[in-house]
Protein backbone atom coordinates (compact mmCIF):
# COMPACT_ATOMS: atom_id res chain seq x y z
CA UNK A 1 0.00 0.00 0.00
CA UNK A 2 1.41 3.41 -0.74
CA UNK A 3 -0.31 6.86 1.00
CA UNK A 4 -0.15 10.24 0.01
CA UNK A 5 -0.45 12.41 2.77
CA UNK A 6 -0.80 16.06 1.69
CA UNK A 7 2.04 15.96 -0.62
CA UNK A 8 3.30 19.13 -2.06
CA UNK A 9 5.98 19.87 -4.49
CA UNK A 10 7.37 22.87 -4.88
CA UNK A 11 10.44 23.35 -7.85
CA UNK A 12 12.99 25.54 -7.28
CA UNK A 13 11.41 28.03 -10.03
CA UNK A 14 8.30 28.39 -8.07
CA UNK A 15 5.70 25.85 -10.07
CA UNK A 16 3.81 24.29 -7.67
CA UNK A 17 3.92 20.82 -9.53
CA UNK A 18 1.94 19.50 -7.20
CA UNK A 19 -0.41 20.31 -4.33
CA UNK A 20 -1.47 18.70 -1.39
CA UNK A 21 -2.15 15.29 -2.46
CA UNK A 22 -3.54 12.82 -0.52
CA UNK A 23 -4.25 9.44 -1.88
CA UNK A 24 -4.02 5.55 -0.85
CA UNK A 25 -3.11 3.71 -3.75
CA UNK A 26 -3.76 -0.40 -2.94
CA UNK A 27 -1.33 -3.22 -2.77
CA UNK A 28 -1.24 -5.81 -5.84
CA UNK A 29 -3.21 -3.55 -8.33
CA UNK A 30 -2.42 -1.03 -11.19
CA UNK A 31 -3.14 2.20 -10.40
CA UNK A 32 -2.69 4.33 -13.43
CA UNK A 33 -2.05 8.12 -13.56
CA UNK A 34 -3.07 9.94 -16.54
CA UNK A 35 -3.65 13.52 -17.50
CA UNK A 36 -1.79 16.12 -20.10
CA UNK A 37 1.57 16.24 -19.62
CA UNK A 38 2.28 18.74 -16.54
CA UNK A 39 -0.43 17.90 -14.33
CA UNK A 40 1.90 16.63 -11.91
CA UNK A 41 1.49 12.76 -12.33
CA UNK A 42 5.62 11.79 -13.21
CA UNK A 43 6.39 14.20 -10.32
CA UNK A 44 4.26 12.11 -7.52
CA UNK A 45 5.54 9.12 -9.39
CA UNK A 46 8.93 9.72 -8.51
CA UNK A 47 8.57 10.69 -5.13
CA UNK A 48 7.47 7.54 -4.53
CA UNK A 49 11.41 5.95 -4.84
CA UNK A 50 12.54 9.44 -4.09
CA UNK A 51 14.08 10.14 -7.21
CA UNK A 52 12.03 13.87 -6.36
CA UNK A 53 11.82 14.82 -2.70
CA UNK A 54 8.60 16.35 -1.72
CA UNK A 55 8.91 20.17 -0.16
CA UNK A 56 5.80 18.62 2.10
CA UNK A 57 3.72 16.12 3.35
CA UNK A 58 4.10 12.49 3.54
CA UNK A 59 4.66 8.95 1.71
CA UNK A 60 4.37 5.94 3.62
CA UNK A 61 5.15 2.28 2.00
CA UNK A 62 3.00 -0.54 3.92
CA UNK A 63 2.67 2.02 6.78
CA UNK A 64 6.75 3.32 6.61
CA UNK A 65 7.58 6.68 5.57
CA UNK A 66 10.00 6.61 3.41
CA UNK A 67 11.88 9.68 4.03
CA UNK A 68 13.02 7.21 6.79
CA UNK A 69 14.54 4.95 4.45
CA UNK A 70 17.81 5.20 2.77
CA UNK A 71 17.30 6.56 -0.46
CA UNK A 72 19.59 4.30 -2.47
CA UNK A 73 18.16 0.54 -0.50
CA UNK A 74 14.75 2.31 -1.33
CA UNK A 75 15.31 2.59 -4.65
CA UNK A 76 16.57 -1.14 -5.16
CA UNK A 77 13.33 -2.63 -3.79
CA UNK A 78 11.27 -0.69 -6.32
CA UNK A 79 11.31 -1.84 -9.58
CA UNK A 80 11.09 1.14 -12.08
CA UNK A 81 10.52 1.01 -16.14
CA UNK A 82 11.13 4.14 -17.85
CA UNK A 83 10.03 5.95 -21.05
CA UNK A 84 12.86 5.00 -23.79
CA UNK A 85 13.63 2.03 -21.69
CA UNK A 86 16.26 3.94 -19.78
CA UNK A 87 18.67 0.91 -20.60
CA UNK A 88 22.80 1.09 -19.98
CA UNK A 89 24.33 1.01 -23.30
CA UNK A 90 27.16 -0.20 -22.32
CA UNK A 91 26.05 -3.22 -20.54
CA UNK A 92 24.65 -6.44 -22.71
CA UNK A 93 20.94 -7.37 -22.40
CA UNK A 94 21.58 -9.89 -19.51
CA UNK A 95 23.95 -7.49 -17.15
CA UNK A 96 21.11 -4.69 -17.77
CA UNK A 97 18.46 -7.18 -16.37
CA UNK A 98 20.59 -8.21 -13.78
CA UNK A 99 21.76 -4.58 -12.63
CA UNK A 100 19.74 -4.47 -9.42
CA UNK A 101 20.82 -7.46 -8.03
CA UNK A 102 23.99 -7.34 -8.46
CA UNK A 103 23.68 -3.80 -6.56
CA UNK A 104 22.23 -5.84 -3.58
CA UNK A 105 25.44 -8.33 -3.74
CA UNK A 106 23.92 -11.32 -5.64
CA UNK A 107 26.55 -12.94 -6.93
CA UNK A 108 27.32 -12.23 -10.67
CA UNK A 109 26.70 -15.36 -12.22
CA UNK A 110 23.76 -16.41 -9.93
CA UNK A 111 22.01 -12.74 -11.31
CA UNK A 112 22.60 -13.92 -14.92
CA UNK A 113 21.28 -17.06 -14.66
CA UNK A 114 17.85 -15.37 -13.09
CA UNK A 115 18.02 -12.73 -16.01
CA UNK A 116 17.80 -15.16 -18.41
CA UNK A 117 14.90 -16.72 -16.83
CA UNK A 118 13.14 -13.49 -17.26
CA UNK A 119 14.07 -12.89 -20.83
CA UNK A 120 11.56 -15.60 -20.77
CA UNK A 121 9.03 -13.75 -18.37
CA UNK A 122 8.46 -10.96 -20.72
CA UNK A 123 8.63 -13.32 -23.71
CA UNK A 124 11.99 -12.24 -25.41
CA UNK A 125 14.15 -15.15 -27.05
CA UNK A 126 17.21 -16.03 -25.34
CA UNK A 127 19.25 -15.39 -27.95
CA UNK A 128 18.99 -11.26 -27.44
CA UNK A 129 21.13 -12.06 -24.23
CA UNK A 130 24.51 -11.13 -25.47
CA UNK A 131 23.39 -7.94 -27.18
CA UNK A 132 23.85 -4.34 -26.52
CA UNK A 133 20.70 -2.61 -25.97
CA UNK A 134 20.85 -0.40 -29.25
CA UNK A 135 20.82 -3.25 -31.29
CA UNK A 136 17.38 -4.05 -30.02
CA UNK A 137 14.54 -2.64 -31.40
CA UNK A 138 12.58 -0.30 -28.98
CA UNK A 139 9.73 -2.52 -28.35
CA UNK A 140 12.26 -5.36 -27.69
CA UNK A 141 14.25 -2.55 -25.04
CA UNK A 142 10.87 -2.07 -23.95
CA UNK A 143 10.42 -5.31 -22.71
CA UNK A 144 14.20 -5.30 -21.40
CA UNK A 145 13.20 -2.73 -19.29
CA UNK A 146 10.39 -4.59 -17.59
CA UNK A 147 12.56 -7.53 -17.10
CA UNK A 148 14.90 -5.13 -15.79
CA UNK A 149 12.50 -3.33 -13.01
CA UNK A 150 10.98 -7.17 -11.99
CA UNK A 151 14.79 -8.39 -11.71
CA UNK A 152 14.89 -8.14 -7.77
CA UNK A 153 11.27 -9.48 -7.28
CA UNK A 154 9.93 -5.84 -5.92
CA UNK A 155 6.39 -5.59 -4.35
CA UNK A 156 6.27 -1.90 -6.13
CA UNK A 157 6.50 -1.54 -9.98
CA UNK A 158 7.11 2.25 -11.31
CA UNK A 159 6.16 2.59 -14.86
CA UNK A 160 6.65 6.24 -16.20
CA UNK A 161 4.81 6.33 -19.63
CA UNK A 162 6.94 2.82 -20.61
CA UNK A 163 5.37 2.33 -23.82
CA UNK A 164 5.38 5.98 -24.97
CA UNK A 165 8.00 5.87 -27.30
CA UNK A 166 6.79 2.49 -29.44
CA UNK A 167 4.46 2.35 -32.22
CA UNK A 168 0.94 2.06 -31.59
CA UNK A 169 1.00 -2.07 -32.82
CA UNK A 170 4.26 -3.10 -30.12
CA UNK A 171 2.30 -0.69 -28.03
CA UNK A 172 -1.07 -2.32 -27.90
CA UNK A 173 1.30 -5.74 -27.28
CA UNK A 174 3.16 -4.46 -25.12
CA UNK A 175 -0.45 -3.65 -23.18
CA UNK A 176 -1.36 -6.83 -22.83
CA UNK A 177 1.73 -8.71 -22.21
CA UNK A 178 1.79 -6.12 -19.08
CA UNK A 179 -2.13 -6.93 -18.53
CA UNK A 180 -1.03 -10.98 -18.46
CA UNK A 181 2.61 -10.51 -16.75
CA UNK A 182 0.06 -8.58 -13.51
CA UNK A 183 -2.68 -11.82 -13.65
CA UNK A 184 0.41 -13.81 -12.99
CA UNK A 185 2.68 -11.27 -10.36
CA UNK A 186 0.21 -9.59 -8.47
CA UNK A 187 2.67 -6.34 -8.58
CA UNK A 188 1.63 -2.98 -6.85
CA UNK A 189 2.12 -1.12 -10.18
CA UNK A 190 1.93 2.38 -10.82
CA UNK A 191 1.85 3.29 -14.18
CA UNK A 192 1.82 7.04 -15.83
CA UNK A 193 -0.09 7.73 -19.27
CA UNK A 194 -1.38 9.91 -20.96
CA UNK A 195 -3.23 7.91 -23.63
CA UNK A 196 -7.00 7.43 -21.93
CA UNK A 197 -7.26 4.17 -23.69
CA UNK A 198 -3.89 2.68 -22.49
CA UNK A 199 -5.07 3.78 -18.93
CA UNK A 200 -8.91 1.48 -19.35
CA UNK A 201 -7.03 -1.18 -20.76
CA UNK A 202 -3.86 -1.69 -17.67
CA UNK A 203 -5.84 -0.12 -14.80
CA UNK A 204 -7.49 -1.84 -11.57
CA UNK A 205 -7.77 2.13 -10.72
CA UNK A 206 -7.62 4.70 -12.88
CA UNK A 207 -6.74 8.17 -11.56
CA UNK A 208 -7.39 11.12 -13.86
CA UNK A 209 -5.73 14.48 -13.43
CA UNK A 210 -6.08 17.72 -13.52
CA UNK A 211 -2.85 20.45 -13.40
CA UNK A 212 -1.11 21.18 -10.13
CA UNK A 213 -1.78 16.97 -9.53
CA UNK A 214 -5.52 17.65 -8.30
CA UNK A 215 -7.65 14.62 -8.78
CA UNK A 216 -10.52 14.94 -11.29
CA UNK A 217 -11.69 11.31 -10.92
CA UNK A 218 -10.52 8.42 -9.29
CA UNK A 219 -12.01 4.85 -9.74
CA UNK A 220 -12.46 1.50 -11.96
CA UNK A 221 -12.29 1.95 -15.67
CA UNK A 222 -16.39 0.92 -15.41
CA UNK A 223 -17.47 3.24 -12.67
CA UNK A 224 -15.46 6.10 -14.77
CA UNK A 225 -16.91 5.43 -17.89
CA UNK A 226 -20.42 5.52 -16.60
CA UNK A 227 -19.95 8.35 -14.00
CA UNK A 228 -17.89 10.49 -15.70
CA UNK A 229 -17.07 13.22 -12.43
CA UNK A 230 -17.45 16.65 -14.54
CA UNK A 231 -16.92 18.30 -17.93
CA UNK A 232 -13.13 17.68 -17.61
CA UNK A 233 -13.49 14.55 -17.17
CA UNK A 234 -16.30 13.80 -20.23
CA UNK A 235 -13.85 15.86 -22.65
CA UNK A 236 -10.53 13.52 -20.98
CA UNK A 237 -12.87 10.14 -21.75
CA UNK A 238 -13.97 11.51 -24.84
CA UNK A 239 -17.58 10.84 -24.05
CA UNK A 240 -18.20 14.24 -24.63
CA UNK A 241 -18.35 13.31 -27.90
CA UNK A 242 -20.83 10.14 -27.71
CA UNK A 243 -18.01 7.71 -28.22
CA UNK A 244 -18.13 6.04 -24.85
CA UNK A 245 -21.76 5.39 -23.89
CA UNK A 246 -22.54 2.36 -26.47
CA UNK A 247 -25.77 0.32 -26.93
CA UNK A 248 -26.91 -2.58 -28.85
CA UNK A 249 -29.02 -2.27 -32.07
CA UNK A 250 -30.22 -5.54 -34.27
CA UNK A 251 -31.55 -3.77 -37.53
CA UNK A 252 -33.64 -5.18 -40.44
CA UNK A 253 -31.56 -7.68 -42.87
CA UNK A 254 -28.81 -8.30 -40.80
CA UNK A 255 -29.23 -11.62 -40.18
CA UNK A 256 -30.03 -11.66 -36.32
CA UNK A 257 -26.07 -9.73 -35.91
CA UNK A 258 -26.24 -7.32 -33.00
CA UNK A 259 -24.33 -4.08 -33.41
CA UNK A 260 -22.69 -1.89 -31.16
CA UNK A 261 -23.55 1.76 -31.79
CA UNK A 262 -22.63 4.72 -29.57
CA UNK A 263 -25.18 7.62 -28.72
CA UNK A 264 -25.15 9.02 -32.43
CA UNK A 265 -26.16 5.75 -34.03
CA UNK A 266 -22.53 5.38 -35.03
CA UNK A 267 -21.56 1.75 -35.40
CA UNK A 268 -18.64 1.19 -33.32
CA UNK A 269 -18.31 -2.78 -33.88
CA UNK A 270 -20.04 -6.29 -33.56
CA UNK A 271 -21.48 -8.13 -30.67
CA UNK A 272 -19.07 -10.93 -31.02
CA UNK A 273 -21.18 -13.30 -29.55
CA UNK A 274 -24.19 -12.75 -32.10
CA UNK A 275 -21.32 -13.30 -34.70
CA UNK A 276 -20.47 -16.37 -33.33
CA UNK A 277 -23.90 -18.08 -32.86
CA UNK A 278 -25.02 -16.92 -36.50
CA UNK A 279 -21.87 -18.18 -37.64
CA UNK A 280 -21.18 -21.32 -35.25
CA UNK A 281 -22.02 -23.35 -37.77
CA UNK A 282 -20.69 -22.16 -41.01
CA UNK A 283 -16.94 -20.26 -40.13
CA UNK A 284 -15.14 -21.03 -37.37
CA UNK A 285 -13.97 -17.56 -37.13
CA UNK A 286 -11.91 -16.07 -33.95
CA UNK A 287 -14.38 -14.98 -30.92
CA UNK A 288 -13.41 -11.53 -30.88
CA UNK A 289 -12.94 -9.34 -33.82
CA UNK A 290 -10.03 -7.20 -33.56
CA UNK A 291 -8.34 -8.43 -29.92
CA UNK A 292 -5.60 -10.53 -30.27
CA UNK A 293 -6.29 -13.89 -29.61
CA UNK A 294 -4.67 -14.93 -26.60
CA UNK B 1 69.48 5.23 -46.89
CA UNK B 2 73.27 4.45 -45.67
CA UNK B 3 73.31 6.61 -42.52
CA UNK B 4 69.89 5.36 -41.51
CA UNK B 5 71.33 1.57 -41.83
CA UNK B 6 74.61 1.56 -40.06
CA UNK B 7 72.62 3.76 -36.79
CA UNK B 8 70.01 1.42 -36.46
CA UNK B 9 71.04 0.45 -32.77
CA UNK B 10 71.28 4.00 -31.91
CA UNK B 11 67.53 4.94 -33.85
CA UNK B 12 66.50 1.82 -31.73
CA UNK B 13 67.71 2.58 -28.24
CA UNK B 14 66.76 6.23 -28.61
CA UNK B 15 63.35 5.58 -29.98
CA UNK B 16 62.92 3.04 -26.76
CA UNK B 17 64.05 6.30 -24.38
CA UNK B 18 61.56 7.99 -26.20
CA UNK B 19 58.86 5.42 -25.27
CA UNK B 20 59.59 5.69 -21.70
CA UNK B 21 59.74 9.26 -21.47
CA UNK B 22 56.47 9.85 -23.40
CA UNK B 23 54.27 6.74 -21.74
CA UNK B 24 54.12 8.36 -18.27
CA UNK B 25 53.07 11.55 -19.28
CA UNK B 26 50.27 10.17 -21.26
CA UNK B 27 49.22 7.92 -18.28
CA UNK B 28 49.62 10.42 -15.84
CA UNK B 29 47.55 13.11 -17.80
CA UNK B 30 44.66 10.57 -18.43
CA UNK B 31 44.41 9.85 -14.86
CA UNK B 32 44.32 13.89 -13.43
CA UNK B 33 42.29 14.88 -15.94
CA UNK B 34 39.30 12.56 -14.78
CA UNK B 35 38.78 14.04 -11.42
CA UNK B 36 39.44 17.48 -12.97
CA UNK B 37 36.75 16.89 -15.99
CA UNK B 38 34.34 15.89 -12.61
CA UNK B 39 35.11 18.86 -10.61
CA UNK B 40 34.75 20.92 -13.95
CA UNK B 41 31.01 19.54 -14.38
CA UNK B 42 30.16 20.52 -11.03
CA UNK B 43 29.34 23.93 -11.38
CA UNK B 44 29.37 26.66 -14.12
CA UNK B 45 32.63 28.61 -11.97
CA UNK B 46 34.67 25.45 -11.50
CA UNK B 47 34.34 24.59 -15.31
CA UNK B 48 34.83 27.89 -16.28
CA UNK B 49 38.49 27.80 -14.02
CA UNK B 50 39.67 24.69 -15.05
CA UNK B 51 38.95 25.21 -18.60
CA UNK B 52 40.79 28.24 -18.83
CA UNK B 53 43.54 27.55 -17.28
CA UNK B 54 44.05 24.49 -19.47
CA UNK B 55 44.41 26.77 -22.33
CA UNK B 56 46.87 29.25 -20.21
CA UNK B 57 49.15 26.48 -19.19
CA UNK B 58 49.32 25.25 -23.11
CA UNK B 59 50.17 28.28 -24.02
CA UNK B 60 53.18 28.27 -21.57
CA UNK B 61 55.77 27.53 -24.06
CA UNK B 62 58.23 24.36 -23.81
CA UNK B 63 61.81 25.91 -23.72
CA UNK B 64 60.91 28.76 -20.59
CA UNK B 65 58.67 25.70 -18.53
CA UNK B 66 61.56 23.28 -19.12
CA UNK B 67 64.39 25.66 -17.83
CA UNK B 68 61.90 26.66 -15.03
CA UNK B 69 60.62 23.51 -13.83
CA UNK B 70 63.80 22.68 -12.37
CA UNK B 71 63.83 26.22 -9.78
CA UNK B 72 59.67 25.45 -8.61
CA UNK B 73 60.12 21.21 -8.34
CA UNK B 74 63.52 21.55 -6.93
CA UNK B 75 64.75 18.40 -9.12
CA UNK B 76 68.53 18.87 -11.11
CA UNK B 77 68.43 20.65 -14.30
CA UNK B 78 69.19 17.56 -16.35
CA UNK B 79 67.07 15.30 -14.75
CA UNK B 80 64.25 13.54 -16.74
CA UNK B 81 61.99 14.41 -14.26
CA UNK B 82 61.81 17.81 -15.61
CA UNK B 83 60.37 17.01 -18.94
CA UNK B 84 57.93 14.18 -17.55
CA UNK B 85 56.42 16.50 -15.03
CA UNK B 86 56.04 19.34 -18.65
CA UNK B 87 54.76 17.32 -20.50
CA UNK B 88 52.14 15.93 -18.00
CA UNK B 89 51.35 19.42 -17.36
CA UNK B 90 50.82 20.03 -21.17
CA UNK B 91 48.83 16.28 -21.09
CA UNK B 92 46.77 17.61 -18.54
CA UNK B 93 45.95 20.86 -20.07
CA UNK B 94 44.19 19.36 -22.89
CA UNK B 95 42.80 16.44 -21.63
CA UNK B 96 41.52 18.02 -18.75
CA UNK B 97 38.93 19.91 -21.50
CA UNK B 98 38.41 16.65 -23.22
CA UNK B 99 37.48 14.77 -19.46
CA UNK B 100 34.70 17.68 -18.85
CA UNK B 101 33.61 17.00 -21.94
CA UNK B 102 33.69 13.72 -22.48
CA UNK B 103 31.64 13.36 -18.54
CA UNK B 104 28.85 15.74 -19.84
CA UNK B 105 28.37 14.22 -23.16
CA UNK B 106 26.99 11.09 -20.88
CA UNK B 107 22.95 11.41 -21.62
CA UNK B 108 21.52 12.52 -19.10
CA UNK B 109 18.37 10.29 -19.12
CA UNK B 110 20.90 7.15 -18.92
CA UNK B 111 22.21 8.54 -15.52
CA UNK B 112 18.55 9.01 -14.66
CA UNK B 113 18.29 5.45 -14.86
CA UNK B 114 20.91 4.34 -13.04
CA UNK B 115 19.77 6.69 -10.40
CA UNK B 116 16.49 5.22 -10.25
CA UNK B 117 17.66 1.38 -10.15
CA UNK B 118 19.61 2.43 -7.37
CA UNK B 119 23.20 3.15 -7.73
CA UNK B 120 25.02 5.25 -5.29
CA UNK B 121 26.66 8.27 -6.56
CA UNK B 122 30.08 6.67 -6.25
CA UNK B 123 28.69 3.29 -8.13
CA UNK B 124 27.20 5.49 -10.89
CA UNK B 125 30.20 7.18 -11.50
CA UNK B 126 32.77 4.38 -11.89
CA UNK B 127 30.09 1.69 -13.94
CA UNK B 128 28.19 4.10 -15.82
CA UNK B 129 29.54 7.65 -16.02
CA UNK B 130 32.97 6.84 -16.39
CA UNK B 131 32.75 3.96 -19.19
CA UNK B 132 30.05 5.57 -21.08
CA UNK B 133 32.51 8.99 -21.27
CA UNK B 134 34.81 6.44 -23.12
CA UNK B 135 34.73 7.06 -26.51
CA UNK B 136 34.84 11.20 -26.03
CA UNK B 137 37.71 10.30 -23.53
CA UNK B 138 39.30 8.23 -26.09
CA UNK B 139 39.28 10.77 -28.67
CA UNK B 140 41.00 13.20 -26.15
CA UNK B 141 44.27 10.82 -25.00
CA UNK B 142 44.66 9.94 -29.03
CA UNK B 143 45.42 13.85 -29.09
CA UNK B 144 47.74 13.83 -26.10
CA UNK B 145 49.72 10.61 -27.20
CA UNK B 146 50.50 12.22 -30.31
CA UNK B 147 51.13 15.77 -28.64
CA UNK B 148 53.07 14.51 -26.28
CA UNK B 149 55.64 11.93 -28.65
CA UNK B 150 56.39 15.20 -30.68
CA UNK B 151 57.20 17.31 -27.90
CA UNK B 152 59.31 14.85 -26.25
CA UNK B 153 61.60 16.18 -28.83
CA UNK B 154 62.36 19.30 -27.15
CA UNK B 155 63.13 17.46 -24.01
CA UNK B 156 66.74 17.52 -25.99
CA UNK B 157 67.50 20.77 -25.36
CA UNK B 158 67.75 20.05 -21.35
CA UNK B 159 69.59 16.93 -22.48
CA UNK B 160 66.90 14.33 -22.21
CA UNK B 161 67.94 11.29 -24.61
CA UNK B 162 65.40 10.57 -27.26
CA UNK B 163 64.61 10.82 -30.96
CA UNK B 164 64.80 14.48 -30.68
CA UNK B 165 68.93 13.96 -30.69
CA UNK B 166 68.79 13.10 -34.02
CA UNK B 167 67.22 16.50 -34.89
CA UNK B 168 69.66 18.24 -33.20
CA UNK B 169 72.76 16.25 -34.41
CA UNK B 170 72.09 15.48 -37.86
CA UNK B 171 71.16 19.41 -37.94
CA UNK B 172 74.91 20.27 -36.02
CA UNK B 173 76.37 17.72 -38.41
CA UNK B 174 75.12 18.96 -41.35
CA UNK B 175 73.51 15.20 -42.02
CA UNK B 176 69.80 15.54 -43.14
CA UNK B 177 69.02 11.69 -43.70
CA UNK B 178 69.57 11.93 -39.43
CA UNK B 179 67.06 14.94 -39.28
CA UNK B 180 64.76 12.73 -41.77
CA UNK B 181 65.62 9.54 -39.64
CA UNK B 182 64.33 11.16 -36.63
CA UNK B 183 60.97 12.39 -38.16
CA UNK B 184 59.93 8.84 -39.24
CA UNK B 185 60.98 7.45 -36.19
CA UNK B 186 58.97 9.74 -34.47
CA UNK B 187 55.41 9.46 -36.92
CA UNK B 188 56.22 5.62 -36.65
CA UNK B 189 55.78 5.92 -32.95
CA UNK B 190 53.26 8.43 -32.61
CA UNK B 191 51.33 5.98 -34.93
CA UNK B 192 52.11 2.58 -32.74
CA UNK B 193 50.95 4.59 -30.22
CA UNK B 194 47.85 5.60 -31.64
CA UNK B 195 46.87 2.30 -33.13
CA UNK B 196 47.23 0.99 -29.41
CA UNK B 197 45.19 3.41 -27.59
CA UNK B 198 42.38 2.83 -30.43
CA UNK B 199 42.79 -1.51 -29.71
CA UNK B 200 42.44 -0.79 -25.92
CA UNK B 201 39.55 1.29 -26.38
CA UNK B 202 37.71 -1.67 -28.92
CA UNK B 203 38.62 -4.04 -25.75
CA UNK B 204 37.61 -1.71 -22.95
CA UNK B 205 34.34 -0.91 -25.22
CA UNK B 206 32.98 -3.56 -27.37
CA UNK B 207 29.47 -1.51 -27.14
CA UNK B 208 30.84 1.62 -28.99
CA UNK B 209 30.97 0.24 -32.78
CA UNK B 210 29.51 2.33 -35.45
CA UNK B 211 25.62 1.95 -36.28
CA UNK B 212 26.75 0.76 -40.09
CA UNK B 213 29.06 -1.77 -38.81
CA UNK B 214 26.34 -3.41 -36.36
CA UNK B 215 24.04 -3.27 -39.26
CA UNK B 216 25.75 -4.78 -41.79
CA UNK B 217 26.96 -7.66 -39.27
CA UNK B 218 23.54 -8.55 -38.34
CA UNK B 219 22.50 -8.51 -42.36
CA UNK B 220 25.46 -10.98 -42.59
CA UNK B 221 24.71 -12.78 -39.34
CA UNK B 222 27.53 -14.68 -40.03
CA UNK B 223 30.23 -13.18 -37.69
CA UNK B 224 29.54 -13.50 -34.12
CA UNK B 225 30.80 -10.01 -31.87
CA UNK B 226 33.03 -12.17 -29.66
CA UNK B 227 35.55 -13.40 -32.67
CA UNK B 228 35.50 -9.41 -33.90
CA UNK B 229 36.92 -8.29 -30.47
CA UNK B 230 40.10 -11.24 -30.72
CA UNK B 231 40.57 -10.17 -34.09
Amino acid sequence: MIEFRSVTKQFPDGTVAVNEFSFTLPSEKATVFVGSSGCGKTTILRMINRMIEPTSGQILIDGVDIQTQNKVELRRSIGYVLQAAGLLPHRKVLDNIATVPVLKGVPRAAARSAALDLLDTVGLDRSLADKYPRQLSGGQQQRVGVARALASDPNILLMDEPFGAVDPIVRAELQLELNRLQRDLGKTIVFVTHDIDEAFTLADQVVIFKKGGIIAQAGTPAEILAHPADEFVETFIGSDKGKRDLRLQKREGDNGLTLVVDKDGRPAGILADSRDSEAGSSSPGAPVQGAAAS
Amino acid sequence: MSWTLSNLDLILELSVEHVRLALLPIVLSFVLSIPLGWLANRNRTLRAVIITSGSLLYTIPSLPLFVILPIVIGTRVLDDTNLIVALTIYGVAVMMRSAADALSSVDEATIDAASAMGFSTFARFWRVELPLAGPVLLAGIRVVSVSTIALVSVGVIIGSSNLGYLFQNGKQRGILEEVGAGIVASLLLALLFDVIIVLIGRVLMPWNRSEDRSRSRARSNMIPIKQDVGA
